[in-house]
């Protein structure tokens, strides 16, 4: 499942390129990208454990910048 | 502006005034009496102002081992410079950073308000026909086959077919041309388009996400995944500048230490480093740039998939194109009328009056050139032949309109003909009165289109046809082309675009220019595919790397154009930053250069390489 995300206080370039490659690495995840510019996150995961990995997805975001937060509403 | 850098202006207000005073205070001598550490006070307090929260931020990071943190780095400089007694360096590189920073974010900011004006052609609602009347619902609910209704100056929020009603549509928002195009019941609308004054009922044909617009919006904001070679360069480069910065800082101060040097002097030198350590112009400048560059083509009318494919298309030095549908209108026409005997007028009137019955094209090209209705009472006894034309009576006498095979069966001689076109003689009783050339005209304007291109340096132009040869090279002719091979079959054309590429000059790229329907293959094969995807062909936009909506080939010189702009911006933005912060790291080495400097190679550096990308935003 693809699915768009918007993101919240993404305020430096560098820090968005880092979340994209730490969410690529998190088991489960397909593809990710995080456009800094757009202030949006892409994630390519599995079905099943989508929710658990966008948890996981947030929380990798919190620990590269702490006012990040993935909108999912 | 919004709020949160309302507040870190107004932080930057109080500190820039705090540290004027303690400046003039300093000098005028009241503040010289006081002891260090009452000193060390005063100039903390506006630190704390100005600094708070990039010191927080810093120490947050710290304990999840970012060790590589812009603020941490902005930090350790700014407490050394304190360490060393450089109250006022200390402050003014954390007062310089925020001023930076800010313009930074407005840059960045005012550039995603100019994205998403270029982004809001996606219609918020549609108008649904339903049992108890018309309702406002969401485009994303509308299936195929309902029926919508279009009021005027409305966006046309879904594609359809009219089946009521007739307006005209700015179709600006898809094909950057603002001429607003006439629709009546039957024909289709694309959504993302103007409705002009007239209401339109519409039969939905596609779902909202598979629309036109939807795909384009979708194909922009994905540009970043297909990355061009520079914007992959930067963000390997952003990994390894950062540590390679700071280990730099680190040997510097540790080896001139070591060597017996001025510990503080080589600590300030050491901070110059760490200020100059972060990417960011680069990181920022670089992408915007690009998505700059596609938004211009997507206002002009042209789909570009990533910004890989426009840094091809700056170094187009040679570019094929298909004939038919590309180069030319790809439908019969009355090409010119020749009389050998009688005036012109009698000539189209006697084949316009013998071929009005047919559905062959042919046939209604003549009657579309006569341009008068065809006077039925003219001809007696029409008799179709087919692959041969038309015999009648005239007057007692026996009127043939047709090919060469027709006047041989007849007995009449075939006078020389143009072999570029198809020839219809009109011959009466065993005497031939002319012969109507028709062909596929070369599109208006073509020849002023591809000579555009020589001037945008494109230095090859070639054709590829499946056409007669005769065909082909009159057309290659009329158009001046460099290179034309006729007669290919789809195989073939693939082949002989491996030899052009072959041959093309290194370090340049080869575009193929096709219609996309029947090539394919062939714009795939090339290094830039570009199809004149008339508004809808699907079939266009997948096999392509560059797709112009309206098919008109003046775009294509406008790509270039704006391909070049692009790629000439990034490339001055990467050679300028990385030139500064070079510069600034060896005069910091050598104890010329001074924290300020230092910190207009961090934040100044990166606000005017975002400026110099934000002219790709502007209307061209």
């Amino acid at each position: 499942m693809k699915k768009k995300f918007k993101l919240d206080e993404l305020d430096c370039a560098v820090c968005g390129a880092k979340m994209e490659d730490a969410i690529k690495k998190i088991p489960g995840v397909n593809d990710a990208s995080v456009s800094f510019l757009m202030q949006k996150l892409t994630l390519d995961a599995d079905d099943a454990r989508f929710e658990e990995i966008l948890k996981e997805a947030q929380r990798v975001c919190t620990k590269i910048e702490p006012d990040c937060k993935i909108v999912t509403a | 502006m919004n709020k949160k850098q309302k507040t870190v202006l107004w932080r930057i207000l109080i500190t820039a005034a705090l540290f004027a005073l303690l400046e003039a205070l300093q000098r005028w001598g009241p503040l010289n009496a006081l002891p260090t550490w009452a000193l060390l006070g005063c100039y903390l307090v506006p630190y704390g102002v100005i600094a708070y929260d990039v010191v927080g931020k810093a120490l947050r990071n710290l304990r999840t081992g970012a060790i590589f943190d812009e603020n941490l780095l902005m930090t350790i400089a700014t407490v050394a410079a304190f360490a060393i007694g450089a109250y006022d360096e200390a402050l003014a590189v954390m007062l310089f950073y925020q001023i930076g920073e800010l313009f930074q974010k407005i840059a960045v900011g005012r550039s995603r308000g100019a994205i998403k004006a270029l982004l809001e052609i996606v219609p918020q609602s549609a108008n649904l026909e339903t049992e108890d009347g018309v309702t406002e619902v969401d485009p994303d609910d509308v299936s195929v086959g309902q029926i919508i209704r279009i009021r005027p100056g409305e966006r046309v929020p879904l594609d359809g077919d009219v089946i009521e009603g007739s307006s005209s549509l700015n179709t600006a928002a898809l094909t950057g041309e603002s001429l607003p195009r006439p629709v009546e019941a039957g024909e289709a609308v694309y959504a993302g388009c103007i409705n002009g004054d007239g209401t339109l009922r519409v039969w939905v044909t596609k779902a909202f996400e598979d629309s036109m617009v939807t795909k384009i919006l979708e194909l922009v904001e994905n540009a970043s995944s297909k990355k061009a070679k520079a914007e992959a360069f930067i963000t390997r480069f952003a990994k390894i500048y950062t540590p390679v910065v700071t280990a730099a800082a680190l040997l510097l101060f540790l080896i001139s230490v070591l060597c017996g040097g001025d510990w503080s002097e080589w600590l300030r030198r050491a901070c110059i480093f760490l200020v100059i350590s972060c990417p960011c112009a680069l990181v920022i400048s670089v992408p915007l740039g690009f998505f700059g560059g596609i938004g211009a083509c997507s206002r002009a009318g042209v789909l570009v998939k990533g910004s890989n494919d426009l840094e091809a298309a700056a170094k187009l030095s040679s570019l094929v194109f298909d004939k038919t549908g590309t180069l030319t209108e790809g439908t019969f026409s009355v090409t010119a009328v020749r009389a050998l005997n009688g005036t012109e007028d009698d000539i189209l009137r006697f084949a316009a009056a013998a071929e009005a019955g047919s559905t062959h094209p042919i046939a209604q090209s003549i009657v579309a050139a006569y341009e008068k209705t065809p006077d039925a009472d003219l001809l007696r006894e029409l008799r179709e032949i087919p692959g041969h034309g038309v015999t009648a009576a005239y007057d007692g006498k026996t009127l043939l309109v047709g090919n060469e095979r027709l006047l041989t069966q007849y007995g009449v001689a075939a006078p020389p003909h143009d072999a570029a076109a198809t020839a219809v003689y009109v011959a009466l009783d065993g005497d031939c009165l002319g012969i109507i050339s028709i062909a596929d005209r070369v599109k208006d304007g073509a020849k002023e289109a591809l000579s555009s291109l020589r001037n945008a340096g494109v230095r090859r132009l070639t054709m590829l046809t499946g056409d007669r040869k005769a065909v082909g090279e009159a057309v290659a002719q009329s158009l001046s082309l460099d290179a034309v091979y006729t007669e290919l079959l789809p195989d073939q054309k693939v082949t002989q675009l491996e030899t052009l590429l072959a041959e093309k000059q290194p370090n340049t790229t080869l575009g193929y220019v096709g219609d996309g329907i029947n090539d394919a293959p062939v714009l795939a094969r090339a290094d830039v595919g570009i199809a004149m995807g008339s508004m809808g062909s699907d079939a266009a936009i997948e096999a392509a790397d560059v797709v112009i909506l309206d098919d008109d080939l003046h775009k294509l010189g406008a790509t270039i154009r704006i391909a070049r702009k692009t790629t000439r911006i990034v490339k001055e933005n990467i050679v300028f930053a990385l030139a500064v912060k070079a510069l600034v790291m060896g005069l910091g080495a050598f104890g010329v250069a001074n924290m300020w400097l230092a910190v207009f190679a961090d934040v100044g550096v990166s606000v005017l390489a975002i400026l110099n990308s934000m002219r790709m935003l502007k209307k061209q």
